[in-house]
């Protein structure tokens, strides 16, 4: 049968299964749908809900100016689907084209998505982690738990680690009135992702919001009272801090562990897939009937020496799924390489953070605009003679300019004065990452090339 | 009615909550908070506001022109 008129069979009357059923998985079935498919489609979902919007959780939710069960993400079409919502998938068989789910039932592909995203890093000491007040915020029970436990008006809450999900916890509670202490291992807030000298700015704004920050430390115990529920914190430095509500906020896992011995290129930095969004199975070699989307994919992309980037931001979810869906149903000559500029946004502490690129790579940062005293500027990452990232605070309208930059691969420092550039925005200073080797919350963004610890196959020579 | 804004998109221009301010408010200088699942009875500032967004940031179910608003009860729902 030539390639067509598979395509034209697969478009009519295939069956392609959606493993994962939230932002990603949801685009990506919209677009097969938009693209004319017609076949079956079944959408798998180990949460008990149909789609919701995340960002909200940490934002509108725990303000109080939205409830969870509100976040439910507005469709662009119908979909038509099979939908198995509050069952995870629990295997895959790659040779029968099958996915098992949890409750033993399998379901069969012709094309299958895999979008299974990421879920919260659970506190390590599983004990301690089950005592009642300790919570983590991914999903929307997350959610509707922390913000019933802040509405009943705790002394004290704490967060662990001061990421961006970290940082914008404590900004909401600081808004609803709380005592709030962060705990963070690194130098400053948001460092991970950021660099130091952002990570300043990020941390005077957390003191100066009334959080109690305390940087360079862990947290090392939580103890909690006799009926089981958590009423301190131990830290490294010696210290303790008397709390109710502890959010445990160290950066995401990826959701592969179902994958574990299929046969699949997935581990814990994620599935590793080409440009396209197609899986490579372990071998290294491309699948045909496999692709990925979203937080749990890493693919190599051309801006940035095609390294395999895993981005946990929302707006590669929609732009990866729309890609992996479009190719699924493409000859090769019509398919697209997923080329999406990294960017994200948070907002804390009544400031809206906003970047595009890969900061993270940058070595050196540059003000190029406004003053950090003022919390409204622009900082432009730069590698090796090129600018790699940006990041704005209160000036997001200049973004679109720099991400062009990115795009162009324009030099680093810009050659070219910018509007409004201060004193300090006369030389770039080192942009003060911390070495990438000592594991982090922080990053968003994943640079992962070859990892020694994915090794799955040995390579034993042939004997002369 | 079911909205969500594409915050990497948005820009601060403050034009939605201006038009439709129960369902869009700014948060300090250009931060935007809105409610994601707004009142069906301010479903025509919704509209104004989706359509004054100068960079078209808002989507809201039903009103962009596409095949409507579907009820994901209509689907074939197999709740586990």
């Amino acid at each position: 049968m030539s390639s067509d008129k598979y395509l034209d069979q697969l478009k009519r009357e295939g069956r392609i299964v959606v493993v994962g059923a939230s932002l990603a998985g949801l685009r990506g079935a919209e677009t097969l749908r938009a693209e004319g498919f017609t076949g079956s489609l079944t959408m798998i979902g180990d949460e008990p809900y149909e789609p919701y919007d995340r960002p909200p959780l940490s934002k509108q939710v725990l303000l109080g100016r939205a409830t969870a069960d509100h976040t439910a993400l507005p469709r662009r079409r119908a979909i038509d689907a099979e939908w198995r919502l509050g069952v995870a998938a629990a295997g895959l068989d790659m040779a029968a084209r099958r996915v098992r789910l949890a409750d033993g039932d399998e379901v069969e592909y012709d094309r299958l998505l895999i979008a299974t995203g990421v879920r919260a890093r659970p506190w390590p000491q599983e004990d301690e982690a089950e005592l009642d007040g300790v919570f983590v915020l991914r999903t929307r029970d997350d959610a509707v738990a922390l913000e019933r436990a802040l509405a009943q008006s705790p002394r004290r809450v704490l967060v662990i680690g001061a990421g961006f999900t970290g940082s914008e916890i404590a900004s909401a509670c600081r808004e609803r009135g709380l005592s709030v202490t962060v705990a963070e291992r690194g130098a400053a807030p948001l460092v991970g992702a950021l660099g130091g000298v952002v990570g300043e700015v990020a941390a005077k704004m957390q003191r100066e919001a009334g959080v109690d920050l305390r940087t360079g430390v862990m947290v090392t115990a939580l103890e909690g009272d006799s009926s089981g529920h958590v009423r301190s914190a131990r830290l490294s430095d010696g210290s303790s801090v008397e709390t109710d509500v502890v959010i445990v906020s160290l950066g995401a896992t990826r959701n592969t562990e179902w994958l574990l011995g299929s046969g699949l290129g997935a581990g814990p930095r994620g599935i590793a897939c080409d440009a396209g969004c197609r899986a490579f199975d372990v071998r290294g070699i491309v699948t045909d009937d496999i692709y990925v989307a979203g937080d749990v994919a890493r693919s190599p992309h051309a801006l940035f020496g095609y390294q395999f980037l895993s981005l946990e931001h929302w707006g590669n979810a929609v732009a990866q799924a729309e890609t992996a869906a479009h190719n699924m149903l493409s000859e090769s000559v019509d398919r697209r390489p997923h080329m999406w500029v990294p960017a994200f946004w948070s907002s804390q502490f009544g400031v809206n953070i906003k970047s595009v690129g890969v900061p993270s790579m940058g070595t050196e940062i540059l003000i190029a605009q406004g003053s950090r005293e003022e919390r409204r500027f622009t900082g432009v990452y730069g590698y090796q003679g090129r600018v790699i990232g940006a990041v704005t605070f209160d000036q997001t309208r200049w973004l679109p300019f720099y991400e062009q930059l990115i795009e162009t691969t324009a030099p680093f420092p810009p050659p070219f004065p910018t509007v409004d550039r201060r004193p300090e925005g006369n030389r770039p200073l080192p942009a003060d990452f911390p070495d990438p080797s000592v594991p982090s919350h922080g990053p968003t963004v994943t640079l992962s090339g070859y990892s020694p610890a994915d090794r799955r196959m040995t390579f034993t020579p042939a004997r002369h | 009615m079911r909205l969500v804004v594409d915050l990497n998109r948005c820009q601060g221009y403050a034009q939605c909550a201006f038009l439709a301010p129960d369902v869009f408010a700014m948060h300090g200088e250009e931060a935007l908070l809105y409610d994601p699942q707004a009142d069906d009875s301010r479903r025509d500032e919704i509209a104004r506001a989706v359509a004054a967004c100068p960079v078209q940031a808002i989507f809201a179910e039903g009103l962009d022109g596409t095949d409507g608003t579907p009820a994901p009860a209509q689907e074939a729902t197999r709740e586990q």
